[in-house]
């Protein structure tokens, strides 16, 4: 009997000639990611005892959660993360402007197929899209990493989506993934692994398939896994960090549940207030009045999702009262953007244009809704009090739901315009 | 060991934002802080009338969302002895054993208890009892239960490197 990729990757990094759900191992993680968390986690690594990080070179560093640091005290925290990754020698450090970890994770080339990633943040299974390990942890056992370069795993069971056919226009991969978590809930894939098979999955390109594991972690699952191919191969081109070893799941491979979606079937959603599995169509919602939109995270904030946006938003100009919050996922998508027009789009229309990093989408700061507030964003998530005050309302949706909503001032897909 | 102290029943899904708000997770640090602020967007009594040995009891899918460690961390420094749930979600599973929080599986147990109970945590025995009746539960794995045993990750890790106290 064959093994999916989980129980694969597992044994390959444990030593193993093979592995079982449950069973707990013991790996060396190729690439440990952490951000304005990493101060925080140096203190607790301090009070292990060790002076040295076992590993620099293992510890990829992205300052993104509250960039450019909105008080004194974010501050001291990112002069604290300067001053630890210097004395370390950590030299995978990515400082201020630099973009949200999981998409300067995938650009610098650490996001690699066969590779097993931890992160001390909870949407770290994002690099399963190129067909890595990876999955989060918290800051102890980040700082238990930084002294002995190894961590505790438990196997997970794999469960296996597969789309058939395509999506239909004006559908995208933010549709299919809520349509996945509407359906199975929010404890759907509970310390499961997640494999999206089918020509519906193969026919995304990367930026669409970064979406899906990203969303995963809102179904409770441990990774996510999109096997790699041409598609995957062709991004990696120049960029990845050091040679990698694609792992595949077996053909006879047996999976806890398989769950089939015909992607012609999918029709644009919205994940409503409060949980991210609270998932309507579009038309059931529309015509919701909106204070605010926000376009960018780790899950929608790449030049894709700004071009279809741009094309939404040409010539229209954002609704009266309503603010569009536009966060470019990185510096280099920052920079395409700007190249490719969509930046002035954007202002011209009356959207506010900022700097590369999370925003508000932990309601830290770069616009956070006001009490009573209704928004509308790319994010992954919406539980209350999520963008700062339990006072609002957070709709998810697709980057054309969200760019049709500023324009309308109400929650409308680009077709109804 | 026994705990022993009263129910604070929840629901399904309780998520860590709603644990410990994302917008504190960079500018506090200080333990005693961290506890002012537990709970505070789900229930606003909890952190003032909280008492050690305390137990919370939620549904499915405890501790969704963020993978913050606060969400946990909150809740040791209220003296809160272990959390019971259907289900807890796997970085929040980890967080509490890493912090020698008991985070107890037990359908049962959810189902009977109400919020306000008088409860007893037993351990040793797996057992949670009450006046709704006495419910099993099974035993960490035992390839971590030498972390929670040793009073969390940090204790456990400098075991393992040697490093003496």
């Amino acid at each position: 009997m064959g093994h999916p990729f989980a129980e694969k990757i597992l044994a390959r990094k444990a030593g193993l000639a093979s592995v079982m759900p449950g069973q707990i191992v013991e790996v060396a993680p190729d690439t440990a990611l952490s951000h304005d968390n990493t101060a925080p986690i140096a203190g607790i690594f301090r009070k292990i005892g060790v002076e040295r990080v076992a590993q620099p070179g293992m510890h990829v560093v992205v300052l993104d959660h509250a960039c450019p640091p909105p008080t004194t005290k974010h501050a001291q925290n990112h002069k604290a993360i300067r001053q630890f990754v210097a004395d370390q020698g950590i030299e995978h450090f990515y400082d201020v402007g630099r973009g949200v970890c999981h998409q300067v994770l995938a650009e610098e080339g650490f996001a690699l197929p066969g590779a097993l990633i931890v992160g001390s943040d909870s949407h770290t299974p994002t690099a399963g899209a190129f067909g890595a390990f990876a999955v989060g942890i918290g800051r102890s056992e980040m700082a238990s990493i930084m002294a002995t370069a190894r961590i505790w795993l438990r196997v997970p069971e794999s469960i296996k989506i597969v789309i058939h056919g395509q999506l239909p226009t004006g559908v995208t991969s933010k549709d299919l993934a809520l349509h996945a978590i509407g359906d199975l809930g929010a404890d759907g894939a509970l310390y499961q692994s997640v494999e999206w098979h089918g020509e519906g999955a193969e026919a995304l390109d990367m930026e669409a398939r970064m979406v899906i594991p990203n969303l995963m972690a809102e179904m409770g699952a441990k990774n996510a896994y999109i096997p790699p191919d041409d598609v995957t191969r062709a991004w990696l081109e120049g960029r990845a960090r050091r040679p990698y070893e694609p792992l595949l799941p077996d053909p006879d491979a047996d999976y806890a549940r398989v769950i089939e979606y015909d992607a012609a079937r999918i029709e644009p959603v919205v994940a409503k207030p409060h949980t991210v599995d609270n998932v309507a169509p579009v038309r059931e919602v529309a015509g919701t009045p909106i204070d605010q939109a926000f376009l960018g995270t780790c899950t929608n904030g790449r030049l894709s999702d700004l071009a279809m946006a741009a094309q939404v938003i040409e010539a229209r100009k954002v609704a009266p009262g309503v603010r569009l919050i536009v966060i470019p996922a990185s510096s280099e998508i920052y920079l395409a953007a700007l190249d490719a027009g969509y930046l002035r789009t954007f202002v011209e229309a009356g959207a506010v244009v900022e700097s590369p990093g999370c925003g508000p989408c932990m309601g830290n700061h770069m616009g956070v809704p006001a009490e009573g507030e209704v928004s509308i964003s790319t994010a992954n998530r919406n539980f209350r009090g999520r963008m700062g005050t339990k006072e609002s309302d957070v709709y998810l949706a697709s980057p054309l739901v969200v760019a049709a909503s500023a324009v309308a001032g109400a929650i409308a897909h680009p077709r109804d315009l | 060991m026994t705990i022993k102290g009263k129910v604070w029943k929840y629901g399904d899904d309780i998520n860590t934002d709603v644990i410990f708000p994302g917008k504190y997770t960079y500018t506090v640090s200080d333990p005693a802080e961290m506890g002012e602020h537990a709970l505070e967007d789900l229930d606003p009594r909890f952190r003032h009338q909280v008492k050690v040995g305390d137990v919370i009891v939620g549904g499915k899918n405890f501790g969704c969302g963020s993978s913050r460690e606060q969400a946990v961390t909150c809740l040791v420094v209220k003296g809160v002895g272990a959390v019971i749930a259907r289900s807890f979600a796997r970085i929040y599973y980890r967080n509490c054993i890493n912090n020698a929080l008991p985070a107890i599986t037990c359908p049962e147990a959810v189902d009977a208890l109400e919020n306000g109970d008088k409860i007893e945590v037993d351990l040793e025995a797996g057992e949670v009892r009450s006046s709704k009746g006495t419910f099993t539960f099974p035993p960490l794995p035992a390839a971590v239960m030498g972390i929670f045993e040793a009073g969390g990750l940090i204790p456990y890790t400098r075991k393992q490197l040697g490093i003496e106290d």
